[in-house]
């Protein structure tokens, strides 16, 4: 279907409309799956050292579990 | 139990007037929110309006007139009831073909000549492959790919 | 908020649950995701064939209407959620919500960019003020608004609520767009793919199109159950379950462990 590999990157002379478009959308899934890695490696640090601290100090925490 | 429906029935209701309320607006402002008027709406016009508007259609086949000296060309945008002559002096988007959709933006001078000063092609929903429209054409079906007006 | 046996279908409202079904579930979401997306592409890059008028261009298709309808079904699902959490003060519902809306935000920015990069070539412009366009950008600027309410409320539940509020009295604008381009002449076409009719397009265009919009439920559920997982966390994290799904505790406030106790959790649950 297409000549070579000069030929798909043209798109018939639609590339930068093609590329632009597939680009933009490769860049922001690739951050969002990114920032929330981060967050999530954020948030868990922040728990173990909480628990780590409240451990110290005796057990304190509720058995009923919040929201 | 009994506050937890109470506040979704609010909840609810509220939504469903401020449906009814949002249809009503739309409704009164129909005319702001069409992008074009078809040339038989142009045609059914007393009096021309004299301010820029734009003006929707299908190319007319076989009314496309390009000038050879210039930029300019000349062809007719009709929805098959209604045409008006369009005349435009700049560079046609690639999709400008006879029998396909266009949108012009200009203003209707006394002798019913559409200036425009920007043409847009607008495309219709069907994707196909270019052996396929040839195989509708072969049929004897030349129009059946431009619907949607 | 502790599991109510008698209403089953609440059962997922219990943090744990939903944080065990999250990890069980995530994995195989981005495994689907991942494939039918290669699939999609290679379909829509090596099958299917050019439009007969549109060259190649027509392949923006492929990433704009997927990421158009996932905008629009998000922010539905966001709505409804809105709705639990206002009207039976369901908190993980508020978490759903705003867990759903930067992903929403998304979708619905990269239907516009794409969108217009796809308008360039074919109608010969970027971007027109018709009714299918605006309301797009609306859809967009009512996610953004929904994170900002959140964002900027220094007490969460009062936040919380101003934005399920406005959530919900947005979603007028989903049934907007997507009838816009029957209710009203739009410089952008009518529909391609309907429930009721055949779709107008090539049988391959449209298996790249439904792989592409597959992927995209995919990928939508597996970030936005991850980050409504992520934001229960931070939203509770000193509850007694939070420390006992996470650090492995089968008792609450035995937190001393030699090393690092979360490591071996962290390592199981990292997609």
């Amino acid at each position: 279907m297409w000549d070579g590999i000069g030929d798909f990157l043209a798109m018939g002379g639609h590339g930068p409309w093609v590329w632009g478009s597939y680009g933009a959308a490769l860049v922001l899934f690739l951050a969002e799956v990114l920032l929330l890695a981060r967050r999530r490696q954020r948030v868990y640090r922040m728990i173990r050292r909480r628990a780590r601290a409240a451990g110290m100090s005796g057990p304190s925490m509720n058995e009923g579990g919040g929201a | 139990m009994k506050r937890r429906n109470k506040r979704l029935g609010i909840v609810v209701s509220a939504l469903a007037g401020l449906g009814i309320a949002t249809a009503l607006v739309l409704n009164a402002f129909q005319d702001a929110l069409v992008f074009f008027i078809t040339p038989s709406e142009v045609m059914a016009k007393t009096e021309m309006p004299e301010r820029n508007f734009r003006i929707g259609g299908l190319v007319e086949e076989g009314s496309v007139i390009r000038d050879p000296q210039s930029t300019e060309v000349t062809f007719r945008v009709t929805d098959t009831a209604e045409s008006v002559t369009v005349v435009f002096d700049g560079i046609l988007p690639d999709l400008f073909r006879e029998g396909q959709g266009v949108v012009a933006e200009g203003r209707i001078g006394p002798d019913h000549v559409f200036r425009a000063y920007n043409v847009m092609a607008r495309h219709d929903e069907n994707y196909m492959p270019a052996e396929a429209q040839e195989a509708i054409e072969r049929a004897g079906h030349p129009g059946d790919a431009a619907g949607g007006y | 908020m502790s599991a109510r046996p008698r209403i089953r279908w609440f059962r997922f409202s219990s943090p744990p649950a939903f944080h065990a079904l999250v990890d069980r579930l995530v994995p195989w979401l981005w495994g689907g995701a991942a494939l039918l997306a290669v699939a999609g592409l290679y379909v829509g890059f090596f099958v299917a064939p050019p439009d007969y008028q549109q060259g190649n261009s027509y392949r923006i298709m492929f990433l704009h209407v997927p990421t158009a309808w996932m905008g629009m079904f998000l922010y539905l699902l966001m709505a409804i959620y809105a709705i639990i959490h206002l009207a039976w003060r369901v908190r993980l519902a508020d978490v759903m919500a705003r867990s759903l809306a930067p992903t929403g935000a998304l979708m619905t920015a990269l239907a516009l960019w794409t969108g217009s990069l796809w308008g360039a070539p074919t109608w010969g412009t970027y971007w027109v003020w018709d009714a299918r366009l605006t309301s797009s950008l609306i859809l967009l600027f009512l996610f953004l608004g929904y994170l900002a309410l959140h964002a900027a409320a220094t007490d969460r539940e009062k936040g919380g609520r101003a934005a399920s509020l406005l959530a919900i009295v947005g979603v007028v604008n989903v049934p907007i767009i997507y009838f816009s381009v029957k209710w009203w002449n739009t410089l952008h076409q009518g529909m391609s793919v309907t429930a009721t009719d055949a779709p107008s397009m090539a049988p391959s265009m449209f298996a790249a199109l439904l792989l592409m919009t597959l992927a995209c439920w995919l990928y939508a559920a597996a970030i936005g159950l991850r980050r409504a997982q992520v934001e229960a966390l931070e939203r509770s994290a000193d509850a007694g379950w939070v420390r006992r799904v996470m650090l492995g505790e089968t008792d609450a406030g035995t937190g001393q462990h030699d090393g690092d106790p979360g490591s071996a959790v962290l390592e199981r649950g990292r997609h």
